[in-house]
């Protein structure tokens, strides 16, 4: 585990309860807090990373985490390459990872 | 809420305010209050769901907090703007609404405006208005970020003010792409938007004073900060923020609350060290430890000094890059090191085209305030010199140096490139190495950037080189050289002598990433088009092979329509001939 979701209990600003939200990542169950973008509930569930590269197919999650770097890209209900930093998520929301070959050249 | 908002007058579904503001951060939101109070009608969108741009970054409505107040500075200064606005009747604020063109008439289409002069509300005098010649037209998306079904939105306003901000510039080192690897800004972005500390065992590093307020941030919300590592070693520090102490008079409570953060260390026990830098990153799938070493007067590492620390996150930035797309697109002069040039009514070098905060350079909070009061003033037909503005303009000035200060401390030194090893990746996108880009650069017989990209594809990735574009340049230049540039504003020339870069990167034809789908269903804009068809770099969904981005092409983002180009469904646009990593052209 690394990223975590401070609990309201410890949390200093006294937030208020708040209202738990479940979505799917490749048919995981993942529950975070709603208003919480889908990259904040996975990092919180403890995954750094929902994609492979192209080239070198190797794992990458946030980065720039204010929709910059397109390094966490997923898809949402079928809708590819959305930023998972900047998506809300909603109840029952659908992800699936997604990883994309280099295409192969056709003369 | 708009009431009296010109809105959609000619029922062509075409708003028409006064004042057009893009980027609600402090920026944003201060010149918006001050256009409102010249009586100007006004509409302000940004791309996120919420006002307060990076630095008023807050949990959304669905959840509230008896103590928010805790993680901002200027809080009360954040809720008295938001609450002016919501007030405002003729203040129009479009959430959710990413601008991805924009015309400002400036490529000539020749059309021309009806009379720009309009009268005062409060007491009918006529107002010299500062609007072009030309109409404006802004182009936006409206709905979740990346939908397929967000509204477009056209926009002429009379004036246009540009505060999209900046975003964190992180320094390549080996393992930067592992995940846990953060910029700074998104540890930021996470502890105050959602309360989500990104790790739990977290080095900071980087340079400049906004490493402290991220690790205060990590510490409130649970984190375990094991130490601040700055590059910038103490005499450049000390060069750059001790000079001429007394002109920092103004800053005074900047200054304070830099040593507030460093006091909060203190008493987390968070040890803040210059001189050094993360040169390295460890670990399979995800960072398991960094090593940090001393570095010199030019950034590089000191042999003998690295140290590794056990970590499970790295949050890094050496300063910020500028949002220029949209200034690039409106045709603003920029300086040569890469800032929009303004005057001292914020004006850019295209008539009824203002720019405030960040975009203009890098000074923190309050020089974004006072240039945004400035540019929204004036922007509804005000001049600096009005005693309305007397404290934004003193501000404004105060903070220039302050902006100065920050680059002359903090400023990014030519020797960190002794940290990148053979196989650094540099362009994150195309996973182009340190390696290949020497062994291209080689080959290629010269600091040229287009044959660089074209041969490495480095820079040309889904997030069209903002991550990497100015790491590809300085590598490319080496030592930038020093020039003058001219430019027009208002008929005055100014001079301003600067590194001048040999290679550009800010150039995006397409600001922002659109669909093909969403391009397709768009409706036939009020003036010309917006000059983007030839689809390219756009992403995720044009390759290089789409013949135009224009209508024409049949829907079903992301994906290439078919024929005889390869089918992709990676975001990102490749040659067909030249597929990332394997170029057409031999080295
Ligand atoms: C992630 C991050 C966190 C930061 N946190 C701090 C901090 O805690 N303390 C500190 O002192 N400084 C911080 N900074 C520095 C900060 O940029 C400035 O202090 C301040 O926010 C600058 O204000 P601004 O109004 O110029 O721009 P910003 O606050 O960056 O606001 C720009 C706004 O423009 C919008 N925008 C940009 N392009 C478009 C477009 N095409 N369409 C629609 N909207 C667009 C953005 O969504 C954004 O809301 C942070 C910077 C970053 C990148
Ligand atoms: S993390 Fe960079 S775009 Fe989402």
């Amino acid at each position: 585990m690394s990223a975590r979701l401070l609990s309201p209990e410890s949390d200093p600003i006294r937030p208020d309860q708040p209202q738990p939200l479940t979505l799917t990542l490749d048919g995981d169950e993942l529950t975070g807090v709603t208003g919480q973008t889908i990259a904040g509930i996975v990092l919180a569930a403890g995954r750094l990373s929902w994609r492979r590269t192209s080239v070198r197919a190797q794992p990458r999650g946030l980065f720039c985490g204010i929709g910059v770097c397109f390094d966490c890209i997923v898809t949402v209900n079928g809708e590819r390459d959305v930023r998972a930093c900047q998506r809300r998520a909603q109840p029952g929301d659908v992800i699936t990872t997604q990883h994309d070959d280099v295409p192969e050249v056709i003369e | 809420m708009s009431g009296a908002v010109p809105r959609d007058n000619r029922m062509d579904g075409v708003l028409r305010p006064d004042v057009l503001i893009i980027g609600a951060g402090p920026a944003g939101l201060a010149a918006a209050r001050a256009a409102l109070r010249r009586g100007a009608s006004v509409t302000l969108l940004d791309a996120a769901d919420s006002l307060g741009g990076q630095y008023w970054r807050h949990l959304p409505e669905t959840r509230r907090a008896a103590r928010e107040e805790i993680l901002h500075h200027g809080w009360a200064t954040y809720r008295r703007l938001v609450c002016e606005l919501r007030d405002a009747p003729r203040c129009e604020i479009i959430l959710g609404a990413q601008v991805w063109a924009l015309e400002s008439g400036r490529r000539g289409d020749g059309e021309t405006t009806e009379s720009t002069d309009r009268q005062d509300p409060r007491d009918g005098t006529a107002i010299a208005s500062p609007a072009p010649s030309v109409p404006l037209t802004v182009h936006a998306l409206i709905g979740p970020p990346d939908g397929t079904g967000r509204k477009p939105r056209t926009i002429q306003p009379r004036t246009l003010v540009l505060a999209t901000g900046a975003h964190d510039r992180t320094l390549p080192f080996p393992g930067w792409d592992l995940p846990g690897v953060f910029t700074a800004g998104a540890a930021q972005a996470y502890a105050k938007g959602e309360r989500v500390a990104v790790g739990r065992r977290v080095v900071v590093a980087g340079a400049g004073p906004f490493l402290l307020p991220v690790a205060s941030s990590l510490v409130s919300t649970g984190a375990t900060v094991l130490g601040v590592y700055e590059a910038s070693t103490p005499r450049q520090m000390i060069r750059g923020w001790l000079s001429k102490p007394w002109q920092l008079a103004g800053a005074a409570h900047k200054s304070g609350e830099l040593a507030g953060y460093i006091r909060g260390q203190l008493r987390h026990r968070v040890p803040y060290r210059t001189g050094y830098a993360v040169v390295a990153a460890h670990g399979e799938d995800r960072v398991a430890a960094v090593t940090v070493a001393r570095v010199d007067a030019q950034w590089a590492p000191i042999p003998g000094t690295a140290r590794r620390i056990e970590a499970d996150a790295v949050c890094v930035s050496h300063g910020f890059t500028p949002r220029l797309e949209l200034a690039i697109a409106a045709g603003c002069a920029l300086s040569p090191d890469r800032f929009v040039v303004v005057d001292a009514d914020q004006r850019t070098s295209v008539p009824g085209v203002f720019a405030a905060g960040e975009i203009t350079r890098i000074g923190g909070v309050d020089a974004a305030l006072a240039e945004g009061e400035l540019a929204g003033h004036a922007a509804a037909g005000g001049c600096s010199a009005d005693a309305a503005v007397v404290t934004a303009r003193r501000s404004a000035t105060v903070f220039t140096g302050f902006a100065a200060r920050i680059e002359a401390a903090h400023g990014i030194q030519p020797g960190w490139t002794a940290w990148l090893t053979e196989d650094t990746i540099v362009c994150r996108c195309e996973e182009v190495t340190y390696g290949r880009f020497c062994s291209t650069l080689a080959a290629t017989g010269g600091p040229s950037l287009r044959s660089l990209r074209m041969t490495t594809r480095a820079g040309l990735g889904v997030c069209q080189a903002r991550v990497c574009g100015r790491t590809v340049e300085d590598l490319l230049i080496g030592e930038p050289t020093v020039g003058v540039a001219e430019v027009d504003i208002d008929h005055t020339r100014i001079s301003l002598p600067a590194p001048v870069p040999v290679a550009v990167s800010d150039r995006r034809p397409i600001t922002t990433p659109v669909r093909l789908a969403e391009l397709a269903a768009m409706p036939p804009s009020p003036s010309a088009r917006p000059s983007v068809p030839s689809a390219r770099p756009s992403v995720p969904s044009a390759a290089p092979s789409v013949p135009s981005a224009a209508p024409s092409v049949p829907s079903a983002a992301p994906s290439v329509p078919s024929g005889s180009t390869p089918r992709r469904s990676d975001p990102t646009p490749r040659s067909p001939t030249g597929p990332s990593g394997q170029p057409a052209t031999s080295t």
